[in-house]
């Protein structure tokens, strides 16, 4: 292989001619037609448009969920397109971290045990790695509450339980689907400032919204509208 | 360290739905239980029937003259003769003991009472072959047989009953207008049940033994028999003959001759001939059958307890598929989730399996108790039970206990596999997406 003098750090995210087609009832259905772009690492990007405009599809391939039809997705320098199914799962334990809407807290598990279900899953439950857990869960403001169950929690706690838990493999890339969809306006902004410290931190964060408020609280903002990107700006 | 999580994952996720986790695990308990149960029911009906046969000694070829019916019987002498004990004992190289016995229904006397008994010409070698032991006194020995003479040995029963406040022995007893001295006392013997063929059961209770040359001389061969209404001649040199052949191996070669040699001197069906190692061979492939018909039985219903904790898993995994999307979204790979439905169905049916397992030990227990219960309850349609039942002792049979064990986790695996692949084969983003 045969490498440049001074290899600068490749793009966190990084799409080229993104397609990703359905087959609704028989018929094709083009949700993504050539997405193309870069996010460099430690960006803080969101990512708008009009339902139907193809942000979720655009969100399952980034989160590793779903596999393109066609294009390339490199995932800090690593092409994760043509992955298996046990690749991908890999990936989306160790390499990045979702945060969701409806929180998708496990309601059977205590706080503590949510936040450390990825250490579980990539088979590094040590003691170190549930340390850092416990400090997580500090940091997010909920190290009282580590054995409660997520019902006895507000939804703001909820979703701070959630950040802690998309952190615990400690990934540099977050994902986050209208993590404040669910929130009242000062949670909203709780979680806001909470992502926004993550991203301070160096972590690269990519978030779709469709509240422009939301929206203007990211570094950058990418609009896609019929699965195609017609704007991309920076603040 | 990971399994014990996912057990305990697992356990976290069964309990909370505490019924219906508990219903699961009920059907697998009484597959479980069924199948320890009916095992030990089997044994215990088994062991009894070879019990019985194994009494009659399984070295043993027994003999007994039976009185022909048919055309052909002129109403002259029949059955077993002297000639054919004369022959099996002096023709038949692999029988160590060749035991002649005469019997008939006759009273007792002894002064005033008097009791209806049965009278036993027999030789010394009786109490070898029917496992007959003394209480006191001596048994028949050659002499007396040599001698005619006129002494007795009393089961036990028919001592106390002739003798109800005193010694028998040294006094005695009269028997039509003979008198015989009464020389030793049998300790109690069981009676024998029935086993089939031409063996009915046998009650030694009131028996009066003496030497069979002494019954030959005294009482003859021609035995009349006069109840009110009924009048009946017989002629018959000996009841039954029994064999003991020297090594067990020899019993069934032995057998086949008797039954030539014994054929050839009669003509009519007038003996027939036991053998209780046949039997027992018998009861054998008897229970051999019986075994797989009950497991036949505990199999159905461990099927049945099985497509219960299927369609408990199933229903699960349709309601947790939000559970599994989550899981997949966080980094669970397919043989994850796999693994997690599994374990669950493993541990509810080996739950199911170890509790199974104690109610099946408490088999034994339980059948003397409502065998008991239902002696008191309804005395009179419990007596006409037959024996069998009325006696049944379940033996636990040991290697039940694992093998149901196994079968537990092994039904826990194959109804467990179907949902726990359709689990991991939900696509992650209808899963998440689904609520």
């Amino acid at each position: 292989m045969i490498r440049t003098a001074e290899p600068a750090a490749p793009p966190a995210v990084a799409v080229a001619d993104l397609k990703k087609d359905y087959a609704l009832g028989g018929a094709k259905v083009q949700a993504l037609r050539g997405v193309t772009f870069e996010v460099p690492p430690g960006d803080f990007v969101s990512i708008m448009g009009p339902s139907g405009s193809g942000k979720s599809t655009l969100l399952n391939l980034l989160g590793c969920l779903d596999r393109p039809t066609s294009g390339r997705y490199s995932l800090a320098g690593e092409d994760v397109s043509t992955f298996s199914d046990d690749q991908l799962a890999e990936v989306r334990c160790t390499k990045l971290g979702m945060v969701f809407q409806s929180f998708n807290l496990l309601p059977a598990l205590t706080v503590q045990e949510n936040i450390e279900l990825p250490l579980y899953y990539s088979n590094r439950l040590t003691a170190t790695n549930r340390d850092r857990c416990l400090a997580l869960a500090d940091r997010v403001g909920l190290a009282e509450r580590l054995d409660h169950r997520p019902m006895q929690l507000s939804g703001g706690q909820q979703q701070r339980v959630a950040i802690a838990r998309s952190l615990a493999n400690d990934p540099s890339f977050l994902l986050a689907d209208e993590p404040t969809g669910n929130l009242d306006t000062a949670t909203t902004d709780e979680i806001l400032a909470l992502l926004a410290s993550l991203n301070d931190e160096g972590r690269t964060i990519v978030m779709v919204t469709h509240e422009d408020e939301v929206a203007e609280r990211t570094a950058r903002t990418i609009v896609l509208r019929d699965g195609q990107l017609v704007s991309d700006h920076r603040r | 360290m990971r399994w014990i999580r996912t057990l305990r994952l697992s356990l976290k996720s069964l309990l909370l739905h505490p019924m219906r986790s508990g219903l699961t695990v009920l059907g697998i308990l009484i597959g479980v239980a069924s199948v320890i149960w009916l095992l030990a029911i089997g044994e215990g009906i088994s062991r009894a029937s070879q019990n019985q046969i194994a009494n009659l000694g399984a070295k043993n070829i027994i003999i007994r003259t039976i009185k022909p019916t048919g055309d052909d019987f002129d109403g002259s002498g029949y059955g077993l003769t002297r000639a054919d004990y004369q022959l099996l004992q002096e023709t038949i190289p692999t029988v160590e003991v060749t035991l002649p016995i005469r019997e008939v229904e006759r009273e007792f006397r002894f002064g005033a009472r008097r009791i209806e008994g049965r009278l036993v010409g027999v030789t010394p070698d009786y109490t070898e072959v029917l496992n007959l032991k003394l209480d006191r006194g001596r048994f028949i020995n050659p002499a007396d047989m040599e001698a005619e003479r006129n002494v007795c040995v009393l089961a036990w029963e028919t001592s106390e009953r002739l003798f109800p406040q005193g010694e028998s022995v040294g006094e005695s007893v009269m028997v039509d207008d003979e008198f015989y001295t009464v020389i030793g006392v049998a300790e109690p013997k069981a009676a024998t049940a029935g086993v089939g063929g031409s063996l009915a059961a046998e009650d030694f209770s009131s028996d009066i033994y003496i030497p069979i040359q002494t019954f030959w001389r005294r009482l003859g061969d021609m035995m009349v028999t006069t109840k009110p209404g009924q009048y009946q001649r017989d002629l018959v040199e000996v009841s039954q003959i029994s064999l003991r052949v020297r090594e067990r191996d020899d019993v069934l070669p032995t057998a086949d001759l008797v039954r030539e040699t014994i054929d050839r001197n009669h003509l009519m069906d007038d003996y027939a001939i036991t053998v209780p190692l046949e039997l027992l061979i018998q009861a054998r492939t008897t229970q051999l059958m019986f075994i797989v018909f009950l497991g036949l039985i505990a199999a159905i219903s461990l099927v049945v307890g099985g497509i219960g904790i299927m369609n408990i898993m199933l229903a699960t995994v349709t309601e947790r598929t939000q559970e599994i999307g989550i899981r997949r979204a966080l980094g669970a790979k397919r043989k994850d989730i796999v693994g997690q439905f599994l374990t669950e169905s493993v541990v509810l049916s080996v739950v199911g399996g170890a509790l199974g397992i104690v109610a099946g030990l408490f088999c034994p227990l339980f059948s003397r108790f409502a065998r008991d219960g239902l002696a008191q309850l309804f005395p009179r349609q419990f007596a006409t039970l037959p024996d069998l039942i009325r006696e049944l002792e379940p033996v636990l049979v040991m290697w039940s206990i694992p093998l149901a064990f196994v079968i537990a986790a092994g039904v826990g695996v194959l109804f467990g596999v179907y949902p726990a692949t359709r689990a991991a084969a939900l696509d992650p983003i209808v899963a998440l997406r689904r609520n």
